[in-house]
């Protein structure tokens, strides 16, 4: 099979939608979510499509490929594929036309597998289908994809079911089924938000490798700025369903026009002051030798020691698997450790949580990466928020509703809208905002923040992170922060611990951290994470290449 | 609370047709199963005419094999089958409903020992296993409704705990659990509220299994007794006027038919309206 198998010129226009209107569905009545945005892709060119969540940038991925999501309508404009009409065009036509030349890489692969089958039987369903490829031409063919895709053992991993590989990995397996029949036009729809940033890279590389060595089309959708830098050769961002800016990107790197594409590339900017007081000798939370592990199996957490003075952030950071957040699991006593304990202000606590009092439990709050499933969806925001105003410190009635209301006046949401909503009825970032109020509610000394941005667009994470600073300075906080983001990492935190394996590999104070040298995975991590000059993939690679170095545990 | 009519009424205005009928129906059955003693011409007991006397006249579907009033019967029958369908069913809800909940936050050899139970009692065919209890107990309405109610509600336990084993682990649960609440609070505060749409729709289907196992029970013989009128048994007396082509037997049978048909058509709207804990 050749590597270039699709008619038509590099340059050719692939895809061009004008005037493009997407209608969605709330209720009964219908409303416009994009208001006529143009599209264009020339075969061979990757397209960015930046925004925050809502933006309808995976509508208009979507919409490329002719399709609408369940309760959206493509209600105006023309999408033309190749010359063929795809909003007007019938079920079979379109039937014929994805999977076999326009193919969609989601979000997160380890949903969009069926788990039951085999890899590679998923991966040859599509060119047997479309009648493109023999089954076992398509068997070699995927062992082929899989290696210059740098899997492991691209001759064997196939015949793994999604589940015996890793994240990573499995987004290169998409990947490379979405080019098992050759296709013109690949939508990526978020391919890496689920990953770490080691492996990311990984993933990153492994896409511009193939679009380029096949000469493919794709629409890549993501709100990292810094990402698509690296993998697009024209950006467009967009905003309430309106293109903000559309422009080559090197171009629009070095001179965004708009306010908000300015805005985008200039989050994180905001950095913590050094504080200046010393913390008193005795810290408020001390982990010493801590071994743990989940029903029986290996260790997840091996010799941990782990100090959290008082009125400061310490950043936990490490991929996943590294026992980050079984730590937390440790400190609210959710896992008794098996060995070492756990010192609160010099004295140790009881193991488990059911063994603490009230007090005791009222002095550490945990706020969670999913607000979703942190908030009881049946409880409204007066409830969540007062509860522990009741139940910790005995609030009753016009007090307990004052209270309410200042803590809903620190978040910054007004009480009176919002004090009756259902969290369902709320924002992303409003969540978050109310996980806050609850934990603040119960007067803690330490707030364990385990991946709370990492669900969030940067501009609503950057809020979430300031708002968190400015508590930390009323209530003299202290704040254990789990991240894999080291943007964050370097805005909030003022010591860092790097984990790996179970181990902390690297502990000390954020600028010692950040300086080298660094530990061999503190190094690897760090330079992990996107930059936004266009070229920073491509040298890192090629650095990475002369010099060798740590290989992830992806691989 | 005027809110929550206001709502309620925008809801009824724009729920479907079927249910909209399968409404009207189950509100027949209520006004009728209440004013039973107003609405029926004879008593549920007394013998008024010939036997298997035809339709028409005074006896607008005719009597029964004792020459009781049809119709009559048919109104009490609603009385007696429905209201005892519905007492079983709340009962069988009662049981399974708290202990699934508490096996399912609890777990442990709780939850064990409550689910080796109920798959023992779920292994023999309920049917049977009734019959065999109602014959050694006899049958009285309060044994058939504990029996009935003991049985079914080891369905309801299942689902219960099914449905809340995913929802006590999920973080809303664990902000409880660290903040140190009672069991108590977890339960009905957190889990049971959102498991009630799944319990709802599950009720409303539970409600006609137990209606249509009480028929079967008293077409048996082992249901309700005689002289109580009973669809079920209603069925099984007057089954020889089949064989005259006439469809008499069948009234109870259609009644019967008719309710299962309009709480589903009301179930299906429900869980549409309230599927899964997200929207």
């Amino acid at each position: 099979m050749s590597d270039e198998s699709n008619a038509g010129e590099k340059g050719d226009l692939l895809v061009d939608m004008k005037g493009l209107k997407i209608e969605g569905r709330r209720e009964d009545t219908w409303s416009e979510i994009v208001h006529g945005v143009d599209v264009y892709l020339r075969r061979g060119e990757v397209l960015g499509l930046i925004g925050e969540s809502g933006a309808g940038k995976s509508t208009i991925g979507l919409a490329a490929m002719g399709f609408a999501r369940d309760g959206c309508r493509l209600s105006a404009g023309t999408l033309m594929f190749d010359g063929i009409e795809m909003r007007s065009a019938s079920a079979a036509t379109k039937r014929k036309l994805l999977g076999s030349r326009i193919a969609y890489v989601a979000q997160s692969a380890a949903a969009a597998f069926n788990p039951a089958h085999k890899l590679i039987d998923q991966y040859t369903e599509a060119p047997v289908q479309h009648g493109v490829l023999s089954r076992s031409q398509a068997e070699s063919d995927a062992k082929d994809l899989f290696g210059r895709l740098r899997l492991p053992d691209p001759e064997n991993i196939g015949y793994r079911y999604p589940h015996q590989v890793s994240g990573g990995q499995l987004q290169r397996a998409m990947t490379a089924m979405a080019m098992s029949c050759r296709p013109d036009l690949i939508v990526f729809d978020e391919p890496t938000t689920a990953l770490d940033v080691t492996t990311q890279i990984e993933v990153l590389a492994a896409i511009r490798d193939i679009v380029e060595q096949f000469n493919t089309a794709a629409i890549y959708i993501t709100h990292d700025l810094a990402v698509v830098a690296q993998m697009a050769d024209r950006i467009m961002v967009l905003r309430y369903g309106n293109l903000v800016e559309e422009g080559d990107t090197r171009e629009m790197l070095a001179d965004p026009q708009q306010e908000y594409t300015r805005d985008l590339l200039s989050v994180r900017s905001f950095r913590k002051a050094v504080p200046t007081d010393t913390p008193p000798e005795v810290p408020l939370l001390e982990i010493k030798n801590v071994d743990a592990s989940y029903t029986s199996g290996a260790k997840v957490l091996d010799g941990v020691n782990l100090i959290i003075p008082h009125k400061r952030t310490v950043a936990v950071v490490g991929e996943s698997g590294s026992g980050k957040s079984t730590t937390a699991r440790v400190i609210t006593g959710l896992l008794p450790p098996s060995r070492g304990e756990v010192l609160y202000n010099g004295t140790p606590l009881p193991p488990d949580y059911r063994q603490r009092s009230k007090d005791l439990l009222r002095r550490w709050q945990m706020i969670y990466q999913m607000a979703d499933t942190a908030l009881n969806p049946k409880a409204r925001i007066r409830e969540v928020i007062g509860r522990p105003l009741t139940f910790y410190l005995g609030m009753r009635g016009k007090q307990k509703e004052d209270r309410i209301k200042d803590l809903l006046n620190m978040i910054e949401l007004d009480p009176d809208d919002y004090i009756d909503r259902l969290p369902t009825e709320l924002s992303g970032g409003q969540k978050q905002r109310i996980c806050i109020a609850r934990a603040l509610a119960a007067e803690p000394d330490l707030i364990i923040c385990d991946e709370v941005t990492s669900a969030l667009d940067q501009l609503v994470a950057e809020e979430i992170l300031k708002l968190l600073q400015r508590l930390q300075d009323e209530f003299n906080l202290s704040y254990m922060f789990i991240t894999h983001d080291l943007a964050t990492v370097r805005a909030i935190a003022d010591e860092v611990v790097v984990m790996l394996r179970g181990k902390v590999v690297e502990q000390g104070e954020k600028n010692s951290i950040f300086k080298p040298p660094h530990h061999e995975y503190t190094d690897l991590l760090l330079s992990s994470v996107p930059e936004m000059d266009p070229d920073w993939l491509s040298n890192l690679l090629e650095y990475r290449a002369t010099h060798g170095g740590m290989k992830t545990s992806d691989n | 609370m005027s809110d929550f009519s206001r709502v309620m009424v925008r809801e009824l205005k724009n729920s479907p047709m079927t249910a909209k009928f399968g409404m009207i129906v189950i509100l027949v059955y209520v006004v009728v199963s209440f004013f039973a003693p107003i609405i029926a011409p004879f008593s549920e007991t007394e013998i008024v005419g010939a036997e298997y006397e035809p339709w028409g006249g005074a006896f607008l579907l005719g009597t029964d094999n004792l020459g009781r009033d049809m119709l009559s019967r048919l109104i009490y029958g609603a009385r007696n089958t429905v209201g005892i369908a519905f007492v079983t069913t709340m009962l069988a809800f009662a049981i399974g409903v708290v202990t699934g909940l508490l096996a399912a936050a609890l777990g442990g050899w709780l939850d064990q020992l409550l689910s080796r139970i109920v798959d023992v009692l779920m292994a023999i065919p309920s049917l049977i296993f009734s019959l065999l209890i109602l014959t050694v107990v006899g049958t009285s309405v309060i044994n058939l409704i504990l029996v009935i109610a003991i049985l079914d509600s080891t369905r309801v336990f299942r689902l219960a705990r099914a449905v809340a084993v995913n929802i006590v682990v999920m973080d809303f649960v664990e902000v409880a659990r660290l903040r140190g609440e009672g069991l108590w609070w977890i339960i009905t505060k957190e889990v049971l509220p959102n498991a009630m749409p799944p319990l709802v729709a599950e009720f409303g289907l539970r409600f006609c299994f137990v209606f249509l196992f009480i028929s079967a029970l008293s077409f048996l013989g082992l249901g309700l007794q005689p002289p109580t009128a009973d669809w079920g048994s209603m069925v099984r007396d007057n089954a020889t006027l089949i064989t005259f082509s006439d469809i008499t037997p069948l009234l109870p049978a259609g009644a019967i038919a008719l309710l299962t048909v309009a709480v589903n058509f009301v179930v299906d709207w429900f869980l549409q309206k309230t599927s899964g804990l997200k929207e």
